[in-house]
């Protein structure tokens, strides 16, 4: 629709305003959690389940999924068909690993006795790293949207900012997941 | 006409304000303390109100005077454009930061006169424990468990301790102080002085369900000598029936689902879901506060409980008219 | 893709109906923000009226004391439907009405950012409300209160499933309003005519960016809380369960750090009707306007900083208080601010009271009632015997219907005719406000009484002997007043819409850029996308000496009085799309599935997530942009 008021298109612009909405999403689940730690009546408690070096495997493979995303992008721009697929495809890859693994310690948790209602430490962090999770499947979604589109050869340069945009949510989601490693695994 | 409109407006509003101003007719007004807690309160809100209204005054008065004063007339002409005026600006920002200022001095005073626990080791401590739909009143240093009705020494300080057994209360008596939230899981703390005898309403101040508008009490003040008689009265074990309508309430009461909610002390009623009734007969009300406490009223009570406060969580118990009556008989026997 | 040669030729023989002429699907598939406006007017419209409605059942039922009208199980659904359905259903829409038609014209906008999503953003409002409703018909209204605290509303004690309706209409028409967030802060910010910087814009669009954001930040705390309200009872979690070592109070922080931004959100559009109605009918620009974007900003900034003064009597302790309470008294001084500045534009002017005007003049009475009581709240001892009566109940209602709905109204009788080019008729607009304001004080200032002379809140009813008979009858019969006043509104806007006098472009000659294009604009707002060197461009010394209504046009140059009748180049708009509503009717159904049916929950999101494909595929050709 033509050149905008700041230069900066309006679908970045709006990523940008949504992620600082998302903060605050994020912010309110993060300090009920900081709030209700310690308080449990019954356990399970965390230190007893939280499995650090399992999650900090799985962490870092989030982290290079934020790196592929960078070299997708990169490819976008220099119209590197072939490195688009691969980079999208393995970010997209990395992400569903974080995602089983996030899987895997669930249902871990459960068979120890720490279903969702168990106690505040199964509420909060449930309801805190499911809603990350969620976050993660949803990038995850289009990411794959956007491999099928170049897999047809229907994203090249043209596209960039479609792949730059997605590339800041993901961004914005490995933060969180960090933010939320540090508070929950490194510091409980 | 416009002026006889306006005379009616003032009229209707002298009318309002008027009918605020008797303390008698208003037995649960907050313009009418009697405890320091309700004073300090009253002082502060008359000081803001006195501020409210000159500034009421002032800014509704030069919006009037702007409104008539500067109505359309074509011989004035376009309006000459004023974009902004720094001191005047600085000026209305200035003269309302002061005014809260001189609010907010007293203000913060008050708030650590009456928020911090009481230094007075001389205060009587009650326990206050909310209910759906009906306040519990222990006071542990004479012994003391009864409900909807508490009683409290003239001139001596209360140490109210708040908490719930179910959902969030707010304990209110208006004329002695302002109001207290009562929670699950934690403790609040309420203390005041009273400085007059009387009969005192309250009612529950955060909404709780159904009967919230149902759940009120009284606080009696007495003077020491009727206090003193009132604690000894409730130490004491139940009167016992001696006639034949009181004694045939007796058994209906302990034939019937009442003792599993209900306690009569030293006797088999021993349920502890439901309001204390050792010594009903000497309180004022049923129901929480909502019926005088009269034979008529306390059989309606019994007999019709589900339409008297609906949602109540006693249940209708199936009684003939004769047992109604006579059970109660019985509890306005247990004075 | 039809041009806008096209368009112009079609407009011409019924120029009052071209923009909104079509049937169901083209209201059902529009993008255009014009024809959104009037979707989120009538629906706001008609919640208003019902809310309203509930209201005068609980002003029945307490004119006397202990009338059992109403049982309390009822009464309690009433009241807490009606502050659940003014504040989301009546009060944000009619907000967002305004936003939508107003914002992209007085910015020079064609349309607003992302026309799909403000379509979406329509219909989960839409489906949100119907589906609270339903609530009556499958086993009752909720009835926490519009604020739910916990631990009323966990399971335990309240079983039914009214609170469930309210958890998942909330979370849907959420959802709308933080993409409306998205939305009109984008177009604000991204979408403005060329020269038109930040202390250019018309002071209804600052306001409205401001609340943007609000709602993007606000919106969140409170998402959060109902998830975790909707997961206690519904998935056995233990947010609010005091057994369980939670905390209920947090319940209350949660949904008032949303809440009390929420009532700036409600507040700040109508200061931005009053900062561009008073100048239009003073006829001098807006006194001290840098102070007023300024208190804007502030009183959005220190709104986030004030929640715990609703909680004033939950024992928080006295560093708590003093903190809250210093912070409430503090955001009074902004709010004063404004009060004067507009007194000041008043100030030597030359003032014309129409309908419009007295809205915005009346408000600034009202409202002063209204935020001086707030003042006596903010002082947390004083607060103790106010908090939870009625003298609450005053304060609110003085500042929400002498504040957000008189500037409503006063929006109303501003803009109607430019979005439907005719005037609504004065007489009966002054019987409206006449009836309105004295209704107002009628129904609210014996409250504060009341409440000082001990009536709680949310009581379905008050005992005898407590004095409190007097005033409840006369705010009853002022309820009454309230009812009669629509009458006048109601009359006023089917006789117009029927055959209303043609108002033109520029009825009040008010400076602002909605006013050059024709009453009501064409489809594509301007035909030459104005460039502006000022405040108030239409204001400008050049076009007032002495240029009609047919003035020169100089494409290119500074704001044209008028915009030409037909534009110089074709002009591409989005195409209508259908994709916002499938989506929508996907969250609708995934929310109705909520309420106990996976399988639904799962048809429900196949439905959304094909809407969404739908919409991200819709071809280049066919409403993008």
């Amino acid at each position: 629709m033509g050149p905008t008021a700041t230069g900066i298109p309006n679908r970045k612009m709006a990523m940008w305003t949504f992620i600082g909405s998302e903060c605050m999403l994020f912010g309110t689940l993060i300090a009920t959690f900081l709030i209700y730690r310690g308080r449990n009546i019954v356990g399970p408690y965390p230190d007893e389940l939280l499995n650090i070096p399992f999650i900090t495997v799985t962490t870092f493979v989030l982290l290079m999924s934020s790196l592929m995303m960078v070299l997708a992008l990169s490819a976008v721009h220099r119209g590197d068909a072939r490195g688009t697929r691969l980079y999208l495809a393995l970010t997209a890859a990395f992400g569903l690993i974080f995602l089983g693994g996030q899987y895997y310690e669930f249902r871990h948790f459960v068979h120890e006795g720490l279903p969702l209602g168990r106690n505040l430490f199964s509420s909060t962090f449930f309801v805190l790293t499911g809603t990350h999770g969620a976050h993660v499947a949803g990038g995850v979604i289009w990411l794959g949207t956007l491999f099928l589109r170049a897999a047809r050869g229907r994203l090249d340069e043209r596209h960039a900012e479609t792949v730059e945009i997605a590339g800041l949510y993901w961004h914005f989601v490995d933060v969180v997941w960090i933010v939320l490693f540090t508070l929950i695994y490194l510091l409980g | 006409m416009k002026q006889r409109i306006a005379l009616a407006a003032a009229l209707l509003l002298a009318l309002v304000v008027v009918q605020g101003c008797g303390g008698d007719g208003y037995p649960q007004s907050a313009l009418h303390p009697t405890s320091d807690f309700g004073h300090r309160l009253d002082g502060l809100f008359k000081q803001i109100l006195w501020w409210a209204v000159v500034v009421f005054v002032i800014v509704v008065g030069v919006l009037l005077y702007t409104v008539f004063r500067w109505r359309e007339r074509p011989e004035r002409g376009r309006p000459r454009e004023i974009h902004g005026h720094v001191l005047l600006e600085i000026g209305w920002t200035l003269a309302p930061a002061l005014i809260l200022v001189a609010i907010a001095i007293p203000t913060i005073r008050t708030i650590f006169l009456i928020d911090n626990p009481t230094a007075d080791e001389n205060a009587l401590t009650v326990e206050v424990i909310g209910h759906q739909w009906w306040w519990e009143f222990r006071y542990p240093e004479l012994g003391i468990v009864t409900a909807n009705e508490a009683h409290i020494p003239v001139g001596r300080t209360v140490d109210l301790r708040l908490r719930s057994a179910d959902v969030m209360h707010s304990f209110w008596i208006p004329k002695l102080g302002g109001k207290r939230d009562l929670l699950p899981g934690r403790e609040n703390q309420l203390w005041f002085r009273p400085d007059s005898v009387g009969v005192f309403w309250g009612q529950c101040a955060e909404y709780c369900g159904t009967a919230h508008a149902l759940m009120g009490m009284r606080v009696v003040v007495d003077d020491p000598g009727g206090f003193d008689a009132w604690v000894a009265a409730n130490q004491a074990g139940p009167a016992t029936p001696t006639e034949a309508q009181t004694r045939a309430g007796q058994a209906v009461f302990m034939g019937t689902a009442c003792v599993s909610c209900h306690r009569i002390r030293g006797t088999a009623a021993n349920g502890n879901f439901g309001p204390d009734l050792t010594h009903f007969g000497s309180r004022l009300t049923v129901g929480a506060g909502i019926l005088e406490n009269t034979p008529e009223n306390l059989a309606e009570w019994i007999g019709n409980t589900q339409h008297v406060k609906p949602g109540n969580l006693m249940p209708q118990v199936r009684l003939t008219e004769q047992q109604v009556a006579q059970l109660a008989a019985y509890l306005l026997s247990l004075r | 893709m039809a041009t806008a040669e096209s368009r112009a030729t079609k407009m011409t023989p019924e120029p009052h109906l071209g923009t909104y002429a079509g049937g169901i699907w083209s209201w059902l598939t529009t993008v255009d923000h014009k024809r959104i406006a009037i979707m989120y007017f009538v629906t706001g419209f008609v919640f208003l009226l019902v809310a309203g409605a509930e209201a005068e059942l609980i002003r029945v039922q307490l004119a006397r004391p202990e009338l059992r009208i109403l049982e309390p199980d009822l009464y309690n659904q009433l009241f807490t439907m009606h502050g659940t359905t003014m504040v989301f259903f009546a009060g944000m829409p009619l907000i967002i009405a305004f936003f939508n038609f107003v914002i992209p014209l007085q910015i020079g906008a064609r349309d607003v950012a992302f026309p799909r999503l403000n379509a979406f953003s329509y219909w989960t409002l839409l489906f949100g409300g119907l589906f609270l409703y339903a609530s009556f018909f499958f086993g009752g209204a909720p009835d926490g209160g519009w604020f739910a605290y916990t631990p009323l509303t966990n399971r335990q004690y309240s079983p039914g499933s009214g609170l469930d309706f309210y958890i998942l209409a909330l979370l849907l028409s959420g959802i709308g309003s933080i993409a409306g967030g998205v939305n009109f802060l984008v177009t604000i910010v991204n979408m403005r005519a060329p020269g038109m910087t930040f202390m250019r814009l018309p002071l209804f669009t600052w306001m409205s960016m401001i609340v943007s954001i609000l709602i993007l930040l606000a919106f969140p705390p409170f998402t959060i809380g109902l998830v975790f309200m909707m997961f206690d009872r519904t998935f056995g979690t233990h947010f609010f369960d005091a057994a369980a070592g939670a905390d209920p109070v947090l319940w209350q922080h949660l949904f008032w750090v949303f809440g009390h931004p929420e009532v700036y959100i409600l507040i700040l559009p109508a200061f931005g009707v009053v900062s561009e109605v008073i100048p239009a009918f003073s006829k001098k620009s807006l006194f001290g306007y840098p102070v007023m974007v300024f208190s804007g900003i502030l009183i959005a900034f220190l709104g986030f900083g004030v929640w715990v003064h609703h909680m004033f009597s939950v024992g928080l302790g006295p560093i708590v208080n003093a903190v809250f309470g210093g912070a409430t008294m503090l955001i009074a001084i902004p709010t004063g601010i404004k009060m004067f500045n507009w007194i000041a534009t008043m100030w030597g002017g030359q003032l014309r009271f129409t309908t419009a005007m007295l809205y915005a003049v009346g408000l600034v009475a009202t409202f002063t009632i209204g935020g001086l009581s707030g003042v006596m709240h903010a002082s947390p001892p004083a607060d103790l015997q106010q908090t939870d009566t009625y003298f609450v109940v005053a304060h609110f209602h003085y500042v929400l219907i002498g504040g957000t709905v008189f500037g409503l109204f006063s929006g109303l009788y501003y803009w109607f005719p430019k979005v439907t080019g005719k005037l609504l008729h004065e007489g009966l607009g002054k019987t409206h406000f006449w009836l309105t304001f004295t209704a107002l004080n009628v129904t609210f200032f014996p409250m504060h009484f009341s409440g000082l002379l001990g009536q709680p809140r949310r009581t379905f009813t008050y005992a005898e002997g407590l004095g409190l008979d007097v005033f409840n009858l006369i705010s009853t019969i002022g309820a009454v007043l309230f009812a009669a006043s629509f009458l006048p509104l109601i009359a006023n806007l089917w006789r117009t819409w029927r055959r209303g006098e043609d108002a033109g472009p520029n009825p009040w000659d008010a400076p602002t850029l909605e006013w050059t294009t024709a009453s009501p604009p064409p489809h594509y707002n301007f035909a030459v996308v104005p460039r502006v060197d000022r405040r108030n461009p239409l204001w400008h010394p050049h076009i007032e000496a002495g240029l009609g209504w047919a003035g020169e046009v100089e494409p290119g140059g500074v704001a044209p009085r008028l915009q030409p009748e037909t534009p110089p180049e074709p002009i591409v708009m989005p195409d209508p799309s259908y994709w916002p509503l499938v989506m929508a009717s996907g969250l609708l159904i995934a929310t109705i599935g909520a309420l106990g049916s996976l399988p639904v929950v799962l048809s429900g999101a196949a439905v959304a997530f094909v809407g969404l494909f739908g919409w991200a595929f819709e071809p280049p050709e066919r409403g993008r942009h």
